[in-house]
């Protein structure tokens, strides 16, 4: 399917402001000022913008503790996510989240999440509500080699094949469930088999390229938004930052991530694939990176400036009542 | 004496028994790491806060388990292999993932001997880190030993030093019922002597960690400091206190608080959980019970806010327990008479 110029910048600005934030987080969390853990999402672009470029705000996803591209994608505010992972009162949570919890329902984006595999039940239920709204609606999830291997994400799949719901379980597979191989930590030597046994279509990625995952992203969107049931989209990708921000990876090989950026990094193919094809010119992408540049420059200044919290805010939002 | 962090010691122990007794095993979400990975390096992490470095290479892959991120299946593992006659050492890499195999726990494992008679029993340590400090937020920072302790069958060890945690955790191992063994993450960095040989420290005996006559602390793991410090602010204005550290919680040392209650007549207690069906409440009514004719001021509670853990460094600096809080408390019961 040819995209549209428009559909083209829409997609490279949403996978530069991914790719922009992390880089830039990376620099800025050794200064101290960010609390907690930072999971990186930056390698894995293509796969988030290539689910989320085709859903509207009616549409749900749910996220993984690597959760900044997914919101990024779905169309969470950059300012207010930044000011969420510096903890400050006019954040995205009010603070109280932060990067493993950051979430905007008003977007259907219903959160990052600490704990592997706890989001793909909870993406069921949204599907249930889309199946009942009858609006053609969908709610994705995200799944990495790590929670692939969760309980929580089988009882899911049965369930979504059971009630017939329109769910699209997206495995995005960098190859790592945290500092363990995923060749290692999964046990069945076809994994996509192992989904399909569920009685789930899937269609595979190349989670390098948007292009195709774009592609297998809507054909496993044209059964679920049909009442087809679930679907679900496998595509290999990469991080390039470690499990955490402070992890050395000392499971990986030596030069592995410098070869990945240098020879498959999914903006750098995106970049090649439209302007060899003339669809968008170098300086529309270059327009578009010293744009995101300067928005995420801004957002640090502004998240560093943000404000505390008063001590009542302590107490605020444990209920929505009383 | 040779000092060690609390990190060091627990590895240690982990160690000594794994030396000592082949039934030992380890397993848990990257307890080496490395496993599958390109860099060809086995041990790649020896957990996330390295608290079972050296395992792997020392005893080999058939008693160090690295597992999927399958927490049901890490727990309902140990309990089969405790069952069948091993000493599994389970890793929760937070407690907060408890949620994920609560099951195992909470029907399996506390309930085994009490359902199935004398000749079953289910020698397992579920070693889980806690606690807030770290920025973790809410799905990482819990100080779950509330929930565990109200568990009949299971046991709770909740270290606050060094010396301590190797001494329990050995005898965490050595127990023949299920033991769950909480690491304070703030605690890691902390040392003190801690001797080179195994030793194993009974469970229900509480530590006097220091002595005056007028009000009596009790805390908890990480609190156990706040305590001590808060018990010298508050001797420099003549106030002098017992600060007791159960320990464990399951079994809990009840005589050592009532007989300091009983001298005091003041208590204080610091739980860094929420107050409902906390620790805090449990000894408070514990000693409302026991050794309500000998208290001279209402027991005072101090505890984390009824809210999950928040983010935000200012909030969480609010929600954590203090050692000025403990002074504040302590001095409102010395003013209550």
């Amino acid at each position: 399917m040819q995209l549209s110029r428009e559909q083209l910048l829409q997609a490279f600005r949403s996978m530069v402001k991914i790719r922009e934030f992390e880089e830039r987080l990376h620099i800025e969390n050794p200064k101290g000022e960010i609390p907690g853990f930072l999971h990186l999402y930056a390698g894995q672009e293509a796969v988030a913008a290539g689910l989320c470029e085709q859903l509207t705000e009616r549409d749900y996803i749910i996220s993984t503790h690597r959760g900044h591209g997914h919101c990024i994608a779905k169309g969470c505010d950059i300012p207010a996510m930044m000011l969420e992972i510096y903890g400050r009162a006019e954040g995205l949570c009010n603070g109280k989240g932060g990067s493993m919890h950051i979430a905007d329902v008003t977007k259907g984006m219903l959160g990052a999440n600490g704990i592997v595999g706890g989001g793909q039940p909870i993406a069921v239920g949204a599907a249930i509500a889309c199946k009942m709204r009858g609006d053609g609606s969908v709610a994705a999830s995200f799944t990495g080699d790590g929670a692939a291997n969760q309980g929580t994400v089988f009882e899911a799949m049965n369930l979504a094949v059971v009630l017939q719901v329109p769910k699209v379980f997206v495995f995005e597979m960098n190859g790592y469930s945290e500092h363990t191989g995923g060749s290692y930590s999964t046990g069945a030597k076809d994994p996509v088999q192992r989904i399909r046994s569920f009685g789930i279509p899937v269609f595979e990625a190349d989670g390098f390229d948007f292009f195709s995952v774009h592609d297998a992203v809507r054909q496993a969107l044209e059964i679920s938004r049909n009442g087809g049931g679930p679907t679900a989209v496998y595509a290999q990708t990469t991080r390039y930052y470690g499990h955490f921000e402070g992890d050395p990876m000392l499971y990986r090989a030596p030069g592995e991530v410098e070869r990945l950026r240098a020879g498959n990094d999914c903006l750098q193919n995106f970049r090649r694939r439209v302007t060899q094809a003339g669809l968008l010119a170098v300086d529309d992408l270059d327009g578009i990176e010293i744009e995101i540049r300067a928005l995420v420059d801004h957002s640090v200044t502004a998240a560093k400036a943000g404000r505390g919290h008063a001590p009542a805010e302590l107490l605020t939002n444990v209920y929505a009542s009383y | 004496m040779p000092v060690k962090t609390m990190r060091e010691a627990i590895n240690e122990a982990l160690h000594q028994e794994m030396a000592r007794d082949p039934r030992v095993i380890v397993l848990g979400e990257d307890v080496s790491g490395g496993a599958g990975g390109t860099s060809g390096q086995r041990e790649a992490a020896g957990g996330v806060f390295g608290l079972t470095k050296g395992l792997l290479p020392r005893f080999g892959e058939a008693r160090v388990i690295d597992t999927p991120i399958s927490e049901s299946a890490i727990i309902g593992a140990a309990n089969g292999a405790a069952l069948a006659g091993l000493r599994p050492v389970a890793e929760i890499m937070f407690a907060d993932f408890v949620g994920v195999c609560f099951d195992q726990i909470l029907n399996q494992a506390a309930k085994f001997r009490y359902m199935f008679g004398p000749n079953a029993k289910a020698p397992l340590v579920i070693r889980m880190t806690m606690g807030a400090g770290m920025g973790a937020a809410a799905q990482h920072s819990q100080t779950l030993y509330p929930l565990f302790t109200a568990i009949p069958g299971i046991k709770v060890v909740t270290p606050s030093n060094a010396y301590d945690a190797k001494g329990l955790m050995i005898a965490a191992i050595r127990d023949d019922d299920p033991v769950i063994f909480l690491e304070h993450k703030m605690l890691y960095g902390e040392s003190c002597e801690v001797p080179d040989e195994p030793y194993a420290l009974p469970f229900g005996e509480a530590a006097l960690v220091r002595a005056g006559d007028d009000v009596t602390i009790v805390a908890f793991a990480r609190m156990v400091n706040f305590a001590r410090a808060a018990a010298e602010t508050l001797a420099a204005e003549g106030i002098h206190c017992d600060v007791i550290d159960p320990r464990t919680t399951s079994p809990l040392d009840e005589d050592m608080i009532l007989e300091s209650v009983r001298a005091t007549g003041r208590l204080v207690v610091v739980d860094e959980s929420p107050p409902r069906c906390s620790l805090a409440a449990d000894v408070a009514a514990m000693v409302a019970e026991r050794a309500f004719g000998y208290l001279k001021a209402p027991v005072r509670q101090v505890t984390a806010p009824h809210t999950p853990v928040p983010f935000a460094a200012d909030l969480e600096n609010l929600y954590i327990p203090s050692p000025e809080k403990i002074v504040q408390a302590a001095r409102a019961t010395m003013a209550s008479r």
